[in-house]
């Protein structure tokens, strides 16, 4: 176990160099002067741009450039933005709300989409069973953000029921009209993947031991089952975290909630290469650590797995 | 962003139907079925001609295709005539779906619409299949520090955000001078394949590391066979069947998605209007006039639910275990 | 979900230091709830206003666009500010200003007792500091041109010695100083220029020449961590992104000192998260109500009776680049411009918001009066058509602009009006940031017809036609070069008497409209709504909420 947590650990090392080393140069690759736009409709002073450019090492090629960067970066030090703001305080500032959205999207397709499942994946086979996978087909092929605009005016403009967008400290409450709207996507997933393990799992040989063991039936569903069942809809569930945590650019557009994604979409136009590498790094890092957990965590749920 | 759930998803519905597909190939012959052995396809087939959703998504799917091709079999109007005069009137007996801001009639528009819709899902589709299935055919064959190397590669394309490496890359690829309505299709296209093909590539290598194991390709190897024609022969066309499922759910996935790019500002445009280009107009009229945003909309969700469901009724159907 | 970045895509507008008349502080004891209350309630009153994230550290002279900007004007009074409700100029700091016999030198009297936040004196000295900081070449600060005219400016600021693009790094200027600034004492200040330049006191508003302590030259890491200004507001704390929050300064000696206690600039993701949130009193003041707010004019039922519109200095038209032979043509030109319907425009896209122009400037400026343009500035098809033919154009039209902006709509329905009339292919082409738009048009590298937004500086016509039609102007992007219209304009520049100056700027108009090297479009008048909580509010002409004369409902 140590030495596969070991070899994955050391795996994401060239993942890293890779990812910021492509962010990086597809920023850099944005075209446009990234100053030409910060004086108005004049040109910039001389002395302006040479200032900015000296300072973001703009002049210098791109692979140094690069390295420059990974240097300051594996001291702990993501940059300043062109506006003077420390990006690795700008990311402890957004990162939070983000995440706290991720959490409540999660929560939300957990919940639904559990419940969904369960129903039709015990009771299936009928009415339910088809509006349930009609429905789920329907929120798949919706985008999001049309699910997004609707649900907020609806929900928010014409019958108040929530607050059409989310300030700088959300509540709970708050996020969860956000939260739906990320998480309608993947309910639909997490319903349809617990039906169909579920329905898998009836038919496996520990349910027919059981039953012929003479067990309550409920104790069998409650146990057995269920227990079995979950382990492919909670890895979905903590990649989907990983995902999500990787900032909703879309909902929290609409919604104005201040997280990683509006930073992120800023930065990629206005060519801040520093901003975009940080906060991409950091969520690649994240969603990569995510699923490592998720691949132990599987071990952990299903003794039949073993890494080694 | 909800959009790369839709990819590990699939990742795992399509690893999910290897390891189902894993079991079923040497039982293939289903035993206890008199008479002779069917093949997979031919099984999922007679299944398939039972399921009222496959036939009514062929159904969409035929038609949309049909509209694509021949956009002036179903309008006569111009999609870009423009007349302020009649900027966003609801729908009426001339304009079925209502005119939008510029006094553009939306039916024409829709119609013409479907040609750009279509066209991203289908050639983004194929791309990433085409590129995830190759190196995945390559990963998986040879394995070792090559199949390392790979899928490292693909692990960084895969780790990033979708919508965000869609907006940089497209950013990054993006020069003014483009503007022919196939330049811009190809850009996204290209911009979608490239985030995307790590998941092809993984259930293609999956199934080819099995596929390695099995007695036609080791026989083939003892024959003295090159690597190509085992790869190209033997293994591709066995490896095929789970990516194809997940291309077809794919296609309705990059539809939805292109809308979505467009909505940002970096998809299509004029003269290539999709529909997500007149969703993403709509944006600032839904209170006032929601059929500039509703028509488009439900047209898009219909042929993404098409294809969803096409995807969905074949891997059940591919997928013995469910049956 | 982009911030508004339009509104940093327009000139910096002119300062503000927020004047206000001298009856304005018994103005809350006017209405009947009693002052009583009302005093109270302002004196530990907090209001929310909108803003966008400053692009740069909070320092005067290098603040040019809005987000900082309206924060900048907030906590620095200069020597003269704007009215708040005509956008004249008056003096604030100064107390007297005094030009020379012929204009060369302009000497500055300073009001006794002005502090900084930090409780240091403002003084001459204040001025010389910070003047010199801001056009010393190498510092790099935006505002560094305002100077230009000072003597002494070419020793401190030397012109880019390989064009923009030049990657060689410019030579250190021999000077550090400006020998035309002299702090003669505490509360004398002597600026000599290099030629008369009589409107040197309008532009004394503009952010970039607001003083600075003597702390931020000591420490300048300290100072953008808590910047120290002398305006009625004083700087309390900053989070990235989210907010900045001044203070009334009780010590401020100016006139428009505020009533209320502090005051929040907020940075919501954009402008429509902006306006649901003044809809649901989340935020006191917006300044711009988003498209989706105007479209069927739903901000007026949303914002019932706690909305408005001002006239601003801006104009928005569209310019040709004339270094592209492809539109030498002045008939096509015209064309363009007589095939453009703005009153069927204006009325659909705008929903009324906006008025066409007849000119080259907008109401709002004193002594300035439309026509000028005449009937080359009114929808007329067959005219339009005539001129086309005659022009002998071929190929397609294209229009381009940022594509962030809110532009999108009126391009396209302006391209559909030139199509109609003139069956010419006309197209929309998005650029995806302002910047790309402005490096094209820096690098005269343009090849497509441009949106050109201008928001004037400081409240004169003679700032819509000098700097942008006047061969070498500082804004004249597009190449345009009349000797007879900078004849005319230097004949204005130079008039005896104002009334005189606004008739040869007329004339000058009309000989631009001739040459229609950009065709003006309509003026963009600011929608603005606010909150319950907040009474009193009005918008100052260059768009800021006036900040000394709001008060809590």
């Amino acid at each position: 176990m140590g030495r596969y947590v070991l070899r994955r650990l050391l795996q994401l090392i060239p993942v890293f160099v890779g990812t910021t080393f492509l962010i990086y140069v597809l920023v850099w690759a944005v075209p446009g002067d990234p100053f030409a736009g910060m004086c108005g409709e004049r040109r910039c002073e001389p002395g302006f741009i040479q200032m900015m450019t000296e300072k973001y090492n703009m002049d210098e090629n791109i692979v140094v450039q690069y390295f420059l960067y990974l240097g300051n970066l594996l001291q702990g030090d993501f940059g300043t933005t062109f506006s003077g703001l420390s990006v690795g305080e700008l990311i402890e500032l957004r990162y939070p709300v983000s995440v706290q959205l991720a959490l409540v999207a999660v929560g939300i397709e957990a919940v639904i989409g559990l419940a969904a499942g369960i129903l039709t994946g015990l009771y299936g086979r009928g009415f339910l069973d088809n509006l349930v996978l009609v429905a789920t087909l329907f929120l798949i092929s919706i985008p999001v953000f049309v699910t997004g605009f609707v649900l907020q005016i609806l929900m928010g403009f014409e019958l108040e029921w929530f607050p059409p967008v989310v300030g700088t400290d959300p509540s709970f409450y708050d996020l969860l009209l956000p939260g739906f709207v990320l998480g309608s996507l993947s309910m639909a997933y997490v319903s349809r993947l617990t039906r169909t393990s579920i329905a898998e799992n009836t038919r496996a040989d520990y349910m027919r031991t059981a039953l012929a063991k003479g067990q309550p039936k409920r104790r069998i569903v409650g146990v057995h089952l269920l227990r079995n069942s979950a382990i492919p809809v909670l890895t979905f569930l903590g990649t989907d975290l990983g995902s999500l945590m990787g900032g909703a650019i879309v909902t929290e557009g609409i919604f104005g909630i201040p997280g990683v994604g509006g930073l992120v979409y800023e930065a990629i136009l206005q060519k801040e290469g520093v901003t975009v590498t940080g906060v991409v790094v950091l969520l690649v890092i994240v969603f990569l650590l995510m699923n490592l957990i998720i691949d132990l965590l599987y071990a952990v749920l299903d003794p039949r797995i073993r890494y080694d | 962003m909800t959009d790369p759930t839709i990819a590990t998803q699939q990742a795992d519905a399509g690893g999910a139907y290897v390891t189902a597909l894993e079991h079923a190939e040497p039982t293939t012959g289903q035993p206890g079925r008199p008479g002779k052995p069917r093949s997979l396809w031919s099984d999922a087939w007679r299944d398939l001609r039972r399921r009222p959703l496959f036939i009514i998504a062929v159904v969409v799917i035929l038609f949309l295709t049909v509209v694509a091709l021949f956009p002036q079999w179903f309008t006569s109007v111009d999609p870009n005539h423009r007349d302020l005069t009649r900027s966003r009137q609801p729908p009426s007996g001339d304009a079925w779906f209502g005119y939008d801001v510029q006094g553009q009639d939306i039916y024409a528009r829709v119609v013409y619409g479907t040609r750009w819709s279509l066209l991203v899902g289908v050639a983004g589709s194929l791309l990433t299949v085409l590129i995830g299935g190759t190196i995945g055919l390559l990963a998986g064959y040879f394995g070792g520090w090559l199949d390392g190397l790979l899928s490292r590669v693909g692990e960084v394309f895969s780790g990033l955000p979708f919508v965000l490496g869609g907006i940089v890359i497209l950013n990054a690829f993006r020069s003014t001078g483009v503007d022919s309505a196939l330049a811009l299709v190809g850009m996204v296209v290209l911009a979608l394949a490239l985030l995307t093909w790590p998941i092809s590539m993984r259930i293609i290598r999956s199934a080819a590391i099995s596929a390695k194991q099995q007695d036609y390709v080791k026989a083939a190897r003892a024959l003295g066979a090159s690597p190509w024609r085992i790869i190209f022969r033997h293994m591709l066309p066995n490896c095929l069947a789970p990516v194809l499922v997940y291309a077809t759910i794919l296609l309705g996935s990059f539809i939805a998605i292109e809308a979505t790019l467009s909505f940002l500002g970096i998809g299509l445009r004029d003269p290539a209007v999709s529909w997500g280009v007149m969703i993403s107009d709509s944006r600032n009229y839904i209170r006032v006039a929601p059929h500039l945003l509703l028509f488009p909309a439900g047209i898009l969700t219909l042929t993404v639910l098409a294809f969803v469901m096409l995807g969905d009724a074949v891997r059940d159907a591919l997928d013995p275990k469910l049956r | 979900m982009r911030r508004p970045r339009w509104m940093a895509a327009v000139v910096m507008p002119l300062a503000t230091a927020l004047v206000i008349t001298s009856c304005g502080g018994d103005e809350s004891g006017d209405d009947g709830d009693g002052s009583g209350a009302n005093n109270s309630k302002n004196e530990t009153g907090e209001i929310t206003v909108f803003g966008t994230e400053p692009e740069r550290p909070l320092v005067p002279g290098d603040t040019t666009e809005t987000g900082g900007g309206k924060i900048v004007d907030a906590m620095f009074t200069g020597l003269v500010d704007y009215d708040p409700v005509s956008g004249e100029p008056r003096n604030a700091h100064a107390d007297e200003i005094t030009p020379s016999e012929g204009g060369k030198v302009m000497t500055f009297k300073l009001k006794e007792g002005w502090t900084f936040h930090d409780g240091s004196a403002v003084t001459a000295k204040s001025y010389v500091d910070a003047w010199n900081y801001t056009a010393y070449g190498p510092n790099g600060q935006q505002g560094a041109s305002f100077f230009a005219q000072v003597a002494g400016f070419d020793q401190v600021n030397l012109p880019d010695p390989d064009g923009p693009e030049g990657p060689k790094p410019a030579p250190t200027p021999p000077a550090k100083t400006m020998t035309g600034l002299e702090a003669v004492d505490d509360l004398t200040l002597k600026v000599t220029f290099t030629q008369p330049h009589p409107i040197f006191r309008v532009k004394l508003g503009y952010p970039a020449f607001s003083p600075l302590p003597e702390s931020f030259f000591k420490d300048k890491a300290a100072y953008e961590a808590k910047p120290v200004g002398n305006g009625p507001w004083k700087f309390i704390s900053r989070v990235p992104e989210q907010e900045v929050v001044v203070e009334r300064y009780d010590d401020y000696k100016g006139e428009d000192k505020g009533k209320i206690k502090t005051v929040r600039f907020t940075f919501p993701e954009s402008a429509d998260a902006a306006y649901a949130a003044v809809k649901g009193n989340q935020l006191d003041f917006l300044d711009t109500i988003p498209p989706s707010g105007l479209a069927g004019n739903i901000w007026q039922t949303d914002l019932e009776g706690r909305s408005g519109s001002a006239e601003i200095l801006s104009l928005q038209a569209i310019a040709f680049p004339l270094y592209d032979p492809k539109y030498a043509n002045a008939d096509f030109r015209k064309a363009i411009s007589m095939a453009i319907d703005r009153e069927t425009i204006t009325k659909t896209i705008f929903e009324g918001n906006r008025k066409p122009v007849d000119g080259y400037a907008v109401p709002k400026v004193p002594g300035w009066t439309d026509g000028a343009c005449g009937d080359l500035c009114k929808f007329n098809p067959d005219e339009a058509k005539r001129l086309f033919e005659a022009s002998n154009f071929s190929g397609r039209l294209e229009i381009t602009s940022n594509a962030d902006g809110g532009h999108k709509e009126w391009i396209e329905a302006a391209c559909g009006s030139i199509k109609n009339t003139l069956g010419l292919d006309c197209v929309f082409v998005p650029v995806q940031t302002f910047g790309e738009v402005r490096e094209k048009i820096n690098a005269r590298e343009m090849t497509q017809v441009y949106r050109s937004g201008w928001l004037a500086d400081y409240p004169l016509v003679e700032n819509f036609l000098n700097p942008i039609y006047r061969t070498g102007g500082s804004s004249n992007d597009n190449g345009y070069s009349n000797p007879a219209v900078d004849a005319k304009l230097a004949e204005a520049d130079s008039a005896p008497t104002e009334e005189e100056a606004y008739e040869l700027y007329h004339e000058a108009e009309e000989m631009i409209a001739e040459d229609m090297p950009a065709v003006p479009l309509w003026n963009t008048p600011a929608q603005y709504g606010w909150s319950t909580k907040v009474k009193n509010v009005r918008m100052t002409p260059d768009r800021e909420l006036d900040l000394s004369y709001v008060e809590i409902a």
